[in-house]
């Protein structure tokens, strides 16, 4: 899909976190609340230094859980309210998040992934696609997912969470990873202010003689309420299926279809020159929207190409979602990196290479 | 009805606040807190500030607080309500925020962030209602159950070799520059109800000043917790709570 691109300012040279951060200010926020972790930190910098030159509450927080709990006070109370972290903070707020969806609030929170398990590395990594797009926190939700894969989607791409967060009254979350928030290019920045605030009628603003008072919770004793809320919930996750992003990239004349999102997309982007200058038609899907996830276009992709390759930076997590897309009907492989280790395009290529030889030997 | 009986020449002296919804309070016969919530929402009420106050309730026995608080409220996660309150009150400066918790939410598992909002200095008031005892899940050991105090995780009475001490965090809160008003105050008899009365209207009017944070604690009691009647569990308050937990202000405003 096409992405709105007028009213946009000169070209900048930033690195991800500041472009991401400059377009939450950009996308006029109310209030960002959040914890240092490398390799995120550039984002806290640059609220603090810009916020009291123009607009926009900057509070670092004694913890995430902190944090996110100051989130889920801001949203309820009607703001415009954002955190980002890293991987080890983000397991951190999974009890807040999943306060945060069943009480329906909108939100963006932004996770830099760094390579784990545990404290892990501050290197780049795809680790936590799991716990962005199949809930993370307990109970039964969905973040809306946006996977940039270049510092104009790290700017572009918060005033998309913004806007289906409000839509839809829920967390978004937008998943880069190490790289993507220290790598510097070429950005454009989205129009201060072209991001309407809409009216929160459920917020606790304080209640008017005119109305009930309002109550953000996610508490429901009875299960039969509890499932109603569940169902709400469900109902609302069917609508976001609408909002699926993807690209892909020469898949006209495809035989091979890569699959990977964020960095792994830029990875798989190189390598798919490289194999087609090989004699390899080779082509890229590149998931955008994690959650709602682009099942069917991969599964239209399954009638034409004769496999599917997932490269991911990590040891296998959105490749289930495409094996269940493909559902059988042709072989899925996956090649992956981990602990904040980055494939190579010759990788690619090779693990590619290695395929066919296979497939050939079989044929034999 | 009210305005029926005034007719017949009585005169009305004492009723529930408007701001108190028609909800019965769900709490145990004898427990403070719905006399507690009662005197808060008396506050708003007589401030007439109902539209511009925002509470945030906890987990515990008071987690429906907002059933019967006619304001704008917000359920916090278990530990979290200063934080919440925090998000609120910045965004919306110009308004009342309150927060309540018990002492396993405030003082266990809330205890990072309920230092840290004193310590901001966050422009709220904070309840604190510490009755010695997990009292929703069924009488377990708090943070400030006593010496020798028997609970359900605790059948032989608390030791500190192995348990701890009491947790004293209003002496702790009261030390920190960001707390601009700490008293401990008790629902337990008429007198102490009207000087939590007069607490809370101090830390109201206080939030206008944008000084601090005002904290009250209250001294209360858990009749089912403790296995007592009502009328036996503030005689065990009297008797062993107030020694280790002492009425009156541990902080008040120098500039006053």
């Amino acid at each position: 899909m096409e992405q709105k691109n007028n009213g946009k300012t000169e070209p900048r040279l930033m690195k991800g976190n500041e472009a991401l951060a400059e377009a939450a200010i950009r996308a006029n926020i109310d209030a960002y609340f959040g914890y240092p972790i490398t390799p995120q930190s550039e984002v806290l910098e640059y609220f603090t230094r810009e916020m009291p030159n123009r607009h926009g509450i900057f509070l670092q927080a004694e913890s995430e859980l902190a944090a996110i709990n100051m989130i889920y006070g801001g949203a309820g109370a009607g703001g415009r309210v954002m955190t980002s972290s890293s991987s080890p903070g983000i397991s951190l707020m999974q009890e807040g998040i999943s306060y945060i969806a069943s009480a329906q609030l909108p939100c963006l929170i932004v996770n830099v992934n760094r390579g784990g398990p545990g404290l892990g590395t501050i290197q780049p990594s795809q680790g936590d696609y799991f716990q962005a797009t199949k809930g993370g926190g307990h109970g039964d939700y969905h973040l809306i997912v946006l996977a940039p894969a270049s510092v104009q989607e790290m700017a572009d791409f918060v005033f998309d969470a913004i806007r289906l967060a409000e839509k839809y009254r829920n967390p978004a979350m937008i998943l880069a990873d190490g790289a993507l928030g220290q790598m510097m290019e070429k950005v454009i920045l989205p129009e201060e202010g072209s991001l309407p605030k809409p009216e929160h009628s459920w917020a606790t603003v304080g209640k008017p003689s005119s109305r009930e008072r309002n109550i953000i919770t996610s508490l429901y004793i009875q299960p039969e309420k509890m499932e109603g809320i569940n169902l709400e919930l469900q109902e609302k996750y069917k609508k976001i299926q609408d909002e699926v992003r993807y690209e892909e990239i020469s898949m006209e004349d495809a035989e091979i279809a890569l699959v990977a999102f964020g960095l792994s997309a830029r990875v798989c982007q190189k390598a798919v020159d490289l194999a087609r200058e090989k004699g390899i038609r080779a082509g890229l899907i590149r998931p955008i929207t994690l959650y709602p996830f682009p099942q069917k276009a991969i599964s239209a992709l399954a009638e034409k190409v004769n496999f599917f390759l997932v490269v991911e930076m990590n040891a296998g997590q959105m490749v289930e979602d495409v094996a269940l897309a493909v559902n059988g009907k042709r072989p899925v492989h996956f090649k992956g990196r981990m602990g904040g280790m980055i494939p190579s395009p010759e990788d690619v290529v090779e693990e590619i290479e290695a395929i066919i030889e296979k497939i050939s030997i079989s044929q034999d | 009805m009210q305005d029926a009986i005034t007719t017949n020449g009585f005169e009305v002296v004492y009723k529930k606040p408007a701001t108190l919804t028609d909800t019965p309070f769900h709490y145990c016969p004898g427990c403070g807190h719905s006399v507690v919530h009662r005197v808060i929402m008396e506050v708003v009420e007589e401030l007439g500030i109902q539209e511009q106050t925002i509470g945030v309730a906890p987990v515990g026995c008071s987690v429906f607080a907002y059933h019967y608080m006619d304001v704008d409220m917000q359920e916090a996660a278990h530990g979290r309500a200063s934080a919440v309150a925090t998000g609120i009150k910045r965004i919306l400066p110009e308004k009342y925020v309150f927060s309540y918790q018990g002492d396993g939410d405030l003082a266990a598992i809330g205890t990072a962030e309920t230092i840290h909002t004193v310590n901001r200095g966050e422009n709220i008031l904070m309840i604190f209602i510490n009755n010695a005892i997990y009292g929703m899940t069924g009488g377990q050991m708090a943070p400030t159950t006593l010496l020798k105090q028997v609970t359900s995780t605790s059948p032989f009475g608390r030791e500190h070799e192995v348990m701890g001490y009491p947790l004293k965090i209003t002496d702790l809160l009261a030390q920190l520059p960001g707390a601009y008003y700490v008293t401990r105050q008790s629902v337990h008899s008429a007198i102490a109800v009207r000087r939590l009365k007069k607490a809370v209207i101090k830390s109201f009017e206080y939030q206008k000043l944008n000084h601090g944070t005002s904290f009250i604690e209250v001294v209360s009691n858990c009749p089912s917790g403790w296995k007592m009647t009502p009328v036996e569990s503030n005689k065990w308050l009297e008797e062993n709570m107030f020694p280790l937990y002492p009425l009156g202000d541990l902080k008040v405003p120098k500039d006053k």
